[in-house]
């Protein structure tokens, strides 16, 4: 199942950050942050809750880009 | 400028005042120090907090933290002036960063504000209702005003107009629509009140496939987006590690063969390695031009699906057409009409007798008979017709016999039917048992195709292909008007999935080919191809899905265009590749020797920064390629 998040971030290094850090969390088989339309595209595991995930990828992503925002 | 930039230009502007107050204020020592800490903070305190969550979260290759730290670092060794300065101009470039692509973003969405915000839904009596085109069912009839934007896809139930297509296929003369004709969303109605039934979900309308597609676009990221993406995971700790050794290794080999160690200056130096440590001009400026490029073409009506595919198109260097409805019209017309020299006949009867002998028929050969005719036959002129199946037809036109058909059909009346050398059909037409001419109906090739194929020739393209299911005649007809150097025609769809797949085999590593068609069977070819392209595509579902590129019109000259879009946004994505990467690696070096200070290195980063983003926006601009 794959779902489009808008995000808030505000450099482009750390878009990137941000999608690797999405990649890597469980739950999550693939993530595409887009800078310049500020989207966040998450292509979930079987069986995965987005709901259940999502605030795990929004912690990870806090890590490593403190000043970031996940909408969903 | 949005809030949060506002206050970011208010702390700039305190901070330089301040710092250039202090610059003739003749104060030494603690003094010093803490009136350069007050635009310090001003400017950097956001740098500092995130810095120390940073450290906190393990990130060491956090900007933020890079330069909290070169800063601190050069405070600590005195360097008061550098170290704000270097904060300042961070913050500026970072300031302008955000301003620029924010603009951007606008610019683009701009372009593309196709979004309707409303439909007008006419109740029974006559009354108008603003709704949410979300909400909007099949069938539902709604009124379009001039100056209002359609919001969904239907048919015209009355009313007469013009609309601007020119948001959704770049082109600039109005189109003229009628009760009866369909309207695609998007389009602005310029001059008269329109009445449509809707035949479509706002969610499956043109206007919403298209800003669902463009939206997406940069997320299908190319291979130099993955470069830098790579490059920037890789740069920052390296620059880190080689920052490290420059402060430490140079003081302790000078104290190892007796020299004095020097350690302010080296880790000065490793400081300004620091402030180059941002990869930002490159991370920034590679999707950003993408982006751009992308949204430039879009409004040229050009949809370009991913920057992947804005790169291979860059690259093309084979195009395979499909001929009818993608070089030709796709509409058999008359083209030529030969009346026998004994002939009783002029050219005008002879397209009567045939458009009366042809006239309950609706082969489209006789639809471009009927057409070249121009009047409505009299049905009581007209009498035992008979369709004599793959040869034509026999009736009895005011008392005359007609027979209408090819070659076998007059071989069957016994006439000698002259040979004719035609890339379409030939029709005969006998009247009484006499061949009184024929006419010769082919399909028109496009005005725009002969400037295409030159285009595409002078854009760098070596070699166009023409597949089509027609007969070899007509292909090679049209193949040889247009220039094209290869034509393989009476193609099954597999034969021209087998072709591309040969022609792929051909080519060389670094080129691509590309398949252009309708899009209407082509799905199979349009897939297997590097690029595919599909053309005329407004309204068509299965061609916007199976393709890469879509042309919103029907028009092939668009095609070397969107070769030419995609070279330019190339060519600005490598000028800034090579560019920033260049610039930062001759600052490290500089640096590295001592010959570039702090101020230099800051200056490089932010400048490049500028330059790059500047450069990536000229990628929007496509009108004049």
């Amino acid at each position: 199942m794959k779902k489009t998040y808008k995000i808030e971030v505000d450099c482009a290094n750390c878009a990137n950050k941000m999608e690797e850090a999405a990649k890597k969390t469980a739950g999550v088989k693939d993530a595409v942050v887009n800078f310049m339309t500020l989207k966040m595209k998450v292509e979930f595991e079987e069986g995965a809750d987005p709901a259940e995930v999502m605030p795990r990828v929004l912690d990870n992503c806090k890590i490593v880009e403190d000043d970031c925002e996940i909408f969903f | 400028m949005n809030k949060k930039q506002k206050t970011m230009l208010v702390r700039i502007l305190i901070a330089a005042a301040c710092i250039a107050v202090l610059e003739f204020l003749p104060v030494e020592g603690t003094w010093k120090f803490a009136l350069y800490m007050i635009p310090y903070l001003v400017v950097g305190y956001d740098i500092l907090r995130k810095a120390g969550k940073g450290i906190l979260k393990r990130q060491v290759f956090d900007e933020n933290f890079l330069m909290a730290l070169a800063t601190v670092g050069a405070i600590a060794l005195g360097e008061y002036r550098e170290g704000v300065a270097v904060m300042l101009f961070y913050q500026i470039g970072e300031l302008f960063q955000s301003y620029a692509v924010g603009r951007s973003r606008r610019n683009i969405s701009e372009l593309m504000d196709i979004r309707p915000d409303y439909a007008n839904v006419t109740a029974e009596d006559g009354s108008l209702e603003r709704v949410d085109p979300d909400e909007v069912e099949i069938g539902t009839l709604i009124t379009v005003e001039p100056g209002e934007k359609v919001p969904i896809d239907g048919t015209v139930v009355s009313g007469e107009s013009t609309l601007d297509t020119a948001a959704l296929t770049g082109e600039s003369v109005p189109r003229r629509v009628a009760a009866g004709d369909e309207i695609i969303s998007g389009c602005i109605n310029l001059s008269g009140v329109l009445t449509v039934r809707t035949t479509k979900e706002f969610e499956e309308s043109t206007v919403s496939k298209i800003l669902d597609l463009v939206e997406n676009a940069s997320s299908q990221k190319s291979r130099s987006e993955a470069f830098i993406t790579r490059f920037a995971r890789v740069y920052t700790p390296a620059v880190v590690y080689a920052a490290a050794a420059l402060a430490v290794l140079p003081p302790l080999v000078r104290l190892a063969i007796g020299l004095e160690a020097g350690w302010g200056d080296w880790i000065f130096r490793a400081l300004t390695f620091l402030v180059i440590s941002c990869p930002c001009a490159l991370v920034i400026s590679i999707p950003l031009s993408f982006f751009a490029g992308i949204g430039g073409a879009s409004k040229e009506g050009v949809l370009v699906k991913g920057s992947n595919y804005l790169e291979a198109l860059s690259q093309t260097k084979i195009v395979a057409f499909d001929k009818t409805g993608t070089i030709t019209e796709g509409v058999f017309e008359v083209q030529r009409i030969w009346v026998a020299p004994d002939s009783w006949l002029d050219r005008e009867t002879l397209v009567e007798y045939a458009a009366y002998a042809e006239m309950h028929s609706s082969h489209p050969i006789a639809e471009s008979i009927l057409k070249a005719f121009g009047k409505q036959p009299e049905a009581a002129r007209v009498s035992d017709v008979t369709e004599i199946s793959g040869h034509g037809v026999k009736a009895s036109v005011s008392g005359h016999e007609v027979c209408v058909g090819n070659g076998k059909l007059m071989a069957q009346l016994g006439l000698a039917a002259p040979e004719v050398e035609s890339g379409g059909t030939v029709v005969y037409v006998a009247v009484d048992g006499r061949l009184e001419g024929y006419l010769e109906i082919a399909d028109r090739v496009k005005e725009t195709a002969g400037k295409a194929m030159d285009a595409l020739a002078k854009a760098g393209v070596r070699k166009t292909v023409m597949l089509t299911g027609d007969r070899r005649g007509a292909a090679e007809n049209v193949g040889r008007a247009l220039h094209i150097d290869e034509v393989h025609a009476e193609l099954l769809p597999e034969d021209k999935v087998a072709l591309v797949e040969r022609l792929l085999g051909e080519k060389g590593p670094k080129e691509k080919l590309a398949f252009v068609g309708d899009g209407i069977n082509d799905a199979p070819v349009l897939s297997r191809a590097d690029i595919g392209v599909a053309m005329g595509a407004m309204g068509s579902d299965a061609a916007i899905e199976a393709a890469d590129v879509v042309l919103m019109d029907d028009d092939p000259y668009k095609i070397a265009k969107a070769i030419r879009f995609s070279r330019k946004c190339m060519r600005i994505v490598y000028e800034n590749i090579y560019f920033a990467i260049g610039v930062k690696l001759v600052c490290l070096a500089l640096g590295a020797l001592g010959l570039a200070n702090m101020w230099m290195a800051i200056f490089a980063d932010v400048g490049v920064m500028v330059i790059a983003v500047c450069n990536a926006i000229r990628a929007l601009r496509v009108k004049h390629l």
